[in-house]
């Protein structure tokens, strides 16, 4: 499936003339991406520990209990689905209308956890956990935050997809970015889980 | 070969069908990556040119205080303060990476690997507007109420949380943003560097037939991207601290002041790798062309290019041995300070080695390559005093430490760029530069260049604290020899900034009248001397195919002494 078949491509031709490159440019691309953005999320987690192993008393008093099992529920959520966008990948050169559905299915999935999560602040604030708050609060936000907004900014992406295999414009290469870019914000989120939660 | 070929003598568009292009599409909003390669390196040396003022303007101040400094006026402290805090991050961060990693980056890599554009065009084009954006934002600085931030360029909370010690807090909040907008612009320009050059090189161009300086470039970027996410996390929690009430860095509500220092040093060593290597590409590319010699040992530079990468991680706490940090951590952190000084004093071996029985041709891009070589050499060794934590205690935070990374940043920002900028000129242009003049500006730029540092080591080891206003307010730092030195420097710097005159002046005289350069005016092998001067849109009108690698100069028998990449036999 190479991108001169699906017709269509944004890329010049010194990104299309090479038969022999293992991997696709905007996959390439965005796994480099992901990389760099490894490291960010590694740095926020690693100042986080640092602030919390350097505390006296953890979690900082008079700050409430962050809800460990309804975000072990919307972990769940957003794992499967990933999955549901790994099989909507495969579905993807034999059955468009599969692949279709179940592109769809990921995205109310990502959407449902964040919205899921939104919910779960409003309550946290109204429990005194605020930015300002506490250490605590102030990295839970950020970190759980930014996570947030890159599954926004992936669901966009996903819905854009979407739109653009329904008019029949999909190329593989561009399936196979955002899709790694959502596979890195679904992979993450367990470890973020791990880290900031428990 | 068809030598001598005037520049724009065929259709400058290649096999792409002509199509006339606007003015703003083709110097503002292009995608070409050649015109992206200039609007970096212009926006490089005009703030270069912003940043060489400041210098100017401080200099006077520490040679003649209280005067009023011409073209200026009176430098008051916090007038001080911004401006050393901005000349620093200026030269770092908008001069050497968009000039020497954007600029060259983008100008060799599609030419050197032999293909017609980037990969990603517009996010290429993209790169270079936020990189712009940033510009504007960290000048826009000078002009908020209370003035732009003056923290020093590492900016250690508290000075640079805390309006309260900064006493500049839109300029503080302005200078954390433009930095994370210019680290977006170079990460979108490091994704567009690997991916060319790993997907789209040329039919036969193997992976040890890659030019030094594209493969220096693509490992820079991986440095740098791979170094600046803790960067920018911290970037975001001190943007945090100023503006929405949070303690990131407040010990006082729970917070680490010393996190700040580990996530902008984990970034901040690499980043000294990161404009190092383009440099250290640079002048491996010139030295064998002026040498007519093929390039000593290229894999056991590869090998010893990565192995500098990866150790460059795991030296950034020598920047903190007096920030109270375990000693016996910093014991560490001094081995393996140490141990970086071994691959790059390889480096200087190979050049030297590379040298060796060449037969030399002294022309300005050489000249430029071998002070390279020589100065960054003395920035090296002098580096080691400071690698070593017990030596460091006495000398952190003086002028020591500072004519230290001078003598490596103006050889890596300035010579590096100057050595590459005359090199490529006759391709960027389709004109040949002024020899003579070329080499009265290097003579006037090297010999200030040592009267001014190395004074400056000597006041650093009588205890020359930096980021002193006045040093009249310091009885033992304002004896007569040691503002007699100062007074010394400030000339120096004058002298220096003066011939870069005779620079401008040779651009502007080799743009207009300058001999027109052939497609190949140095003989050299690579890759971007095998189409015209200056390249048209696409670069070539058929793509070139690759036979060999990129060093092979004075083969035995051969008529010609270089064989360039893409001739069969």
């Amino acid at each position: 499936m190479t991108d001169l078949e699906q017709g269509q491509s944004p890329l010049p031709m010194a990104a299309q003339r090479r038969g022999d490159r293992a991997v696709d440019s905007r996959v390439l691309g965005m796994l480099i991406f992901v990389a760099s953005e490894t490291m960010f999320f590694a740095g926020l987690v690693s100042g986080f520990t640092i602030v919390k192993s350097g505390a006296m008393v953890w979690p900082p008093p008079g700050q409430p209990r962050l809800p460990i099992e309804e975000t072990a529920f919307n972990t769940a959520a957003l794992l499967a689905s990933g999955v549901l966008l790994f099989l909507a990948r495969r579905a993807f050169s034999r059955d468009r209308t599969r692949c279709s559905q179940l592109l769809i299915a990921a995205i109310g999935l990502g959407a449902f956890f964040v919205i899921f999560q939104g919910v779960e602040w409003l309550q946290l604030i109204h429990f005194g956990l605020t930015l300002t708050s506490s250490t605590l609060g102030s990295f839970f936000y950020l970190i759980v935050g930014i996570h947030a907004l890159h599954a926004v900014i992936a669901i966009a992406l996903m819905l854009r997809i979407w739109l653009r295999m329904r008019r029949g414009w999909l190329a593989e290469g561009q399936f196979a970015a955002v899709a790694v870019f959502w596979y890195f914000v679904v992979g993450l989120w367990p470890i973020l889980y791990l880290r900031v939660y428990l | 070969m068809a030598e001598a070929v005037p520049a724009g003598s065929q259709d400058p568009h290649g096999g792409h069908g002509h199509h006339e292009q606007s003015f703003w599409s083709k110097y503002v909003f292009s995608t070409d990556h050649k015109m992206i390669a200039m609007q970096y390196m212009f926006t490089g040396m005009a703030m270069g040119m912003i940043g060489a003022f400041m210098a100017y303007a401080f200099r006077m101040q520490l040679a003649f205080p209280g005067m009023e400094v011409p073209l200026y006026g009176l430098v008051s402290p916090a007038n001080y303060n911004s401006l050393v805090t901005n000349h620093g991050t200026i030269m770092i961060f908008w001069v050497a990476m968009p000039v020497l990693l954007a600029g060259f980056g983008n100008f060799l890599i599609p030419l050197m690997i032999g293909c017609d554009d980037m990969v990603f065009p517009r996010i290429n084009r993209l790169s270079y507007q936020i990189f712009l954006l940033s510009a504007i934002v960290l000048l826009a600085s000078f002009f908020v109420p209370g003035g732009a931030f003056g923290g020093a360029w590492t900016a250690y909370p508290p000075l640079s949380s805390e309006a309260q010690y900064s006493l500049t807090p839109m300029g503080s909040s302005f200078w954390v943003v433009a930095v994370a907008l210019e680290f977006v612009a170079f990460l979108m320009g490091g994704i567009n560097f690997v991916t060319t050059a790993m997907n789209s090189r040329a039919p036969g161009m193997k992976m040890y037939d890659i030019p030094i300086v594209v493969w220096m470039i693509v490992i820079a970027s991986i440095l740098f991207m791979a170094s600046v996410g803790p960067l920018i996390a911290g970037a975001i929690m001190l943007f945090f601290d100023q503006n929405l009430g949070t303690a990131f860095y407040d010990p006082s509500r729970g917070g680490d002041p010393i996190l700040w220092q580990h996530l902008f040093w984990f970034f901040g060593h690499p980043e000294v790798y990161v404009v190092l290597l383009p440099a250290l590409g640079v002048t491996a590319e010139i030295i064998p062309v002026f040498a007519r010699k093929k390039f000593f040992a290229y894999k056991t530079v590869l090998y010893t290019v990565f192995a500098t990468g990866v150790l460059s991680f795991t030296v950034w706490a020598h920047h903190q041995f007096i920030a109270g940090i375990d000693p016996r951590m910093a014991n560490i952190f001094t081995v393996t300070t140490l141990l970086i000084s071994v691959p790059i004093a390889e480096m200087c071996f190979v050049y030297i080695a590379t040298l060796w029985g060449g037969s030399i041709t002294l022309s300005t891009p050489m000249l430029w390559a071998l002070a390279f070589v020589a100065e960054f050499l003395i920035g090296g060794v002098t580096g080691i005093f400071l690698g070593a934590s017990g030596a460091d205690i006495y000398m952190h935070d003086t002028y020591f430490v500072l004519a230290h990374f001078h003598y490596t940043f103006y050889p890596i920002a300035i010579v590096g760029t100057f050595a590459g900028f005359t090199f490529w000129f006759p391709k960027m242009f389709g004109r040949m530069m002024d020899d003579r003049l070329g080499k009265i500006h290097f003579w006037g730029s090297i010999i200030p260049f040592n009267c001014i540092f190395i004074p400056l080591f000597v006041l650093g080891m009588a205890g020359q604290h930096r980021r002193i206003f006045d040093f009249n307010a310091y009885p033992d730092l304002a004896l007569p020899w040691m503002q007699h030195t100062r007074e010394f420097v400030t000339i120096a710097l004058l002298v220096m900034l003066a011939f870069q005159l005779v620079f401008f002046y040779n651009v502007w005289k080799s743009l207009r009248k300058g001999e027109k350069a052939s497609k190949n005016p140095w003989k050299s092998n690579t890759l971007e001397w095998t189409t015209e001067s200056p390249p048209g849109h696409g670069n070539w009108a058929e793509l070139p195919t690759v036979y060999r690698g990129p060093y092979e100069y004075s083969v035995p028998d051969r008529e010609e002494d270089y064989w360039p990449q893409n001739q069969p036999s």
